[in-house]
């Protein structure tokens, strides 16, 4: 069997990495803005835009900011005067930048921006783990999870084009899986500019553009008496955004041909499954390995990917979930002292489906923490342990820590 | 076999482009038999300085699902050729992505090969690299430690001739053809395409059966689970060294003995016992604190912690008296303060003869791959060893 190489005018395929597949997006959508502060692994991205813009494919400022305070400082007040806009960080970097997180938020401004994941110090480790990108889960970021290069490229159009609807103006984050997308180059179908066109209009912040021509204030100082009305807002706004995601994702399947069935979620092989895993990022390629391999077992498995962690796919979890026997979490994350010590997806996931009609028995799984690889042997016994709880009823252990030296 | 994959084993940071080019070539090179796969380099080793061994993966397969369980991994369980730009490594390397030593043919399938440039003859490559209970193949390409890709340094055609000798050695992963074609791709130099079918057609397959070769156990480690892990991310200091290896007088320190970094060195000082005025600059300045002080006073470098990086060379006073030699030429860690007392002549003749090579060498940089450069170096080991599949 051979795989067909495509090449036609209105694409062209590359062997790039993740971030250089952000970078690429960058070009293609005319960002205007761009700020940067070295950490590994998101600083890949960085060398793949001073490359484009040196070769003249990329025409923005490009700021390389004295902390990522200031790099997401800089991006907030640029997108408040209309110009499209992109960062990132990594693990304690993007900590680092915490303020400038919180405040893009309430002020409504859709920054876009490439979170590479990274385990948080200390101590000192470079390699993936969840919890950076999820630390703004509560403010107001909308977070994306891809797991390949190709999805990369094409989440950062989305984020572009959900985050600058003026339904939404909310900021975006994507999350790349350090090393495992960031620095491993793929084979990436890259759309040409028309198609990036036709797909994504130009940022027009309308009323709320900060410029002499239209005299505005923007972050005051409010008390008791305002602030919980401008919440509401921004949880109204991140309420709408799911709506612009689906209209979003329909356009990027006629335009691209590309992005799956479901906007939120990918289903692999659970049509006739009893248990499934949930996972983020690229855990998912061994995960569809290990499916695939018990699958010529003849066992019923298989496996959901949740792509966008917030808005959080509610809707499609409750009615998803609730056809199989049982069903794993895995998080690449922790939180803890969380309920049955779990993490965050674990906790999310539970909680999505309390008020289902049908409320399916829930593990969860900790697993690759730290950059650890999520093996297929790992990924089978989370898969016997949760067919186990399939079949017996009884969860004698919620929650299990994964491929960790005892 | 449906998914084959490579590695390239290199020096940090300066053969890094180098690596990068072989890998990224092979993957466009597989598209175009309709193959898919992946390039990467082992993540570990990112934070590259100057010699550190890294390694570069090229996996390929049939197709996408194929692919995919190689995907989210560092490297990959086998390979089907190891390919070597810098001979030393085939010591063994002991990379900052993992703990311990790996030998070089570690991840080498049975029948698979090795392939290292080199101008060493065959059996001194052997001889470096550590048995395997599996029969593999050794293949040399004549050539130096190439900087090849990296923008200051000339394009010594390294890579396309690896590429054109691995078409050779491994010709399921990609064939000549699709090789040839996409280098012409990459660059208007027709001399490139030349030099890889010139490489296929000269590149010598030699034999390794199990047994041959280093008998020596790597060194390796236990890792603790996090029950028995000493907790709050607080490591013990070194206890205070005692005498001079354990022994009365002098002074020892004890060394990190989990993290060697031996396999980072290219070059390794050699010192004149007998000129040395026991000034203790070699010992204060060196980085790894690899001098240990002998009863009479003396400085012997510990060669299990040396990386060989010169500043010992370049701080002594007294001429000749530390001088960093080619690290090809040594088989083993011992002491060269033992060897001076256990046979002075011997050792001073040997001394003697090391440092008349290493001056002859200098002249042409022959011996490192990474390190304090001279203007012009590059160019004059190019010139020495040939270009362009003199092979
Ligand atoms: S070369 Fe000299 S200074 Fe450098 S690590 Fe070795 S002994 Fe120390
Ligand atoms: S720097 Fe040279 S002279 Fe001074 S102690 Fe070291 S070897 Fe001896």
């Amino acid at each position: 069997m051979t795989t067909e190489v495509k090449d036609t005018a209105l694409e062209r395929e590359e062997l790039i990495s993740g971030a250089e597949a952000i970078a690429i997006a960058c070009a293609l959508a005319d960002v205007d803005v761009i700020t940067a502060y070295p950490i590994r692994p998101y600083d890949t991205v960085m060398q793949f835009v001073s490359k484009l813009i040196a070769d003249g494919e990329l025409k923005c400022e490009y700021i390389v900011a004295e902390s990522e305070h200031s790099q997401f400082e800089i991006v907030k007040h640029a997108s408040a005067v209309g110009a499209r806009v992109f960062s990132g960080s990594s693990g304690v970097g993007w900590f680092y930048a915490f303020e400038a997180l919180a405040v893009t938020c309430g002020l409504r401004l859709p920054v876009v921006a490439m979170v590479g994941n990274r385990a948080l110090d200390d101590p000192g480790a470079f390699g993936c783990e969840h919890n950076d990108a999820l630390a703004v889960r509560d403010l107001g970021w909308m977070l994306r999870w891809v797991d390949t290069a190709q999805e990369a490229m094409d989440a950062a159009f989305m984020a572009w084009r959900v985050a600058e609807d003026k339904r939404v103006f909310l900021p975006c984050a994507i999350s790349t899986d350090g090393a495992f997308l960031t620095h491993s180059q793929q084979i990436v179908m890259i759309p040409d500019k028309r198609l990036v066109d036709e797909f994504l209009p130009p940022y027009d912040r309308g009323e709320f553009v900060l410029h002499p021509d239209n005299p505005i204030t923007i972050a005051p100082q409010v008390n008791e008496d305002w602030l919980m009305e401008i919440r509401r807002q921004t949880d109204a706004a991140m309420r709408r955004a799911r709506d612009v995601i689906t209209e979003a994702h329909n356009d990027l399947k006629r335009i691209f041909n590309r992005g799956g069935d479901d906007p939120f979620i990918e289903e692999y092989m659970t049509d006739d499954a009893d248990v499934v895993l949930v996972g983020m990022g690229t855990l998912a390629l061994p995960l569809k390995v290990t499916v695939r391999r018990l699958r010529e077992q003849g066992r019923k498995v298989g496996f959901v990917r949740i792509k966008w962690f917030r808005p959080f796919p509610q809707p499609e979890l409750r009615a998803v979930l609730s056809r199989f026997k049982a069903v794993g979490i895995i998080d690449r994350d922790y939180s803890l002292g969380s309920p049955d010590n779990g993490g965050v997806l674990y906790n999310e996931v539970r909680s999505a489906l309390y008020d289902g009609d049908k409320r399916v028995p829930i593990v969860g799984y900790i697993a690759g923490l730290g950059g650890r690889e999520v093996t297929v042997p790992m990924t089978t016994e989370m898969f016997d342990y949760t067919q186990k709880v399939a079949d017996t009823g009884i969860i004698e252990e919620p929650l299990r820590w994964i491929g960790v030296r005892d | 076999m449906a998914v084959t994959a490579v590695e390239v084993v290199y020096r940090g940071i300066f053969q890094k482009s180098l690596s990068r080019n072989i890998c990224r070539t092979i993957v466009l090179a597989a598209r175009k038999e309709g193959k898919i796969g992946t390039a990467f380099g082992r993540y570990g080793d990112s934070p590259e300085r100057n010699g550190i061994p890294a390694k570069y993966f090229a996996i390929v397969a049939d197709d996408p699902t194929e692919l995919e369980e190689t995907l989210a991994a560092y490297e990959p369980k086998e390979v089907a050729v190891t390919i070597v730009v810098d001979d030393t490594l085939c010591k063994g390397v002991e990379s900052w992505a993992w703990y311990g030593l790996q030998p070089i043919n570690e991840l080498t399938v049975e029948g698979g090969t090795v392939l290292v440039t080199s101008i060493q003859p065959e059996e001194d490559l052997v001889k470096d690299m550590h048995v395997k209970d599996v029969p593999y193949n050794l293949s040399i390409i004549k050539g130096a430690k190439s900087f090849s890709g990296l923008w200051v340094y000339k394009d010594d055609h390294t890579d396309v001739r690896i590429l054109g000798a691995l078409a050779k050695v491994c010709p399921n992963l990609v064939g000549l053809e699709a090789y040839v074609d996409t280098i012409a791709e990459q660059s208007d130099d027709e001399l490139k395409a030349h030099s890889a079918r010139r490489a296929y057609d000269r590149v010598s397959v030699s034999p390794v059966e199990p047994g041959q070769g280093n008998p020596e156990e790597p060194f390796s480690f236990d890792k603790p689970g996090w029950t028995k892990m000493g907790e709050a991310i607080v490591i013990p200091g070194i206890e205070v060294g005692g005498g001079f290896r354990g022994g009365e007088g002098g002074y020892q320190p004890v060394r990190n003995d989990v993290f060697k970094k031996f396999s980072t060195r290219t070059m390794r000082p050699v010192i004149n016992f007998e000129t040395c005025t026991k000034c203790t600059l070699c010992w204060l300045q060196c980085p790894d604190s690899c001098f240990d002080v002998t009863p009479e006073g003396l400085y012997d470098s510990d060669m299990e912690s040396c990386c060989g990086c010169g500043v010992c060379e370049d701080v002594c006073p007294v001429p000749d008296c530390v001088t960093m030699v080619n690290e090809e030429v040594f088989d083993d860690n011992s002491s060269q303060h033992d060897h001076w007392k256990r046979d002075r002549d011997g050792y001073m003749k040997w001394l003697d003869e090391m440092i008349v090579v290493a001056k002859s060498e200098k002249e042409v940089g022959a011996g490192r791959s990474h390190g304090f450069r001279e203007w012009g170096e590059y160019q004059k080991q190019i010139e020495m060893t040939g270009v362009a599949g003199d092979d």
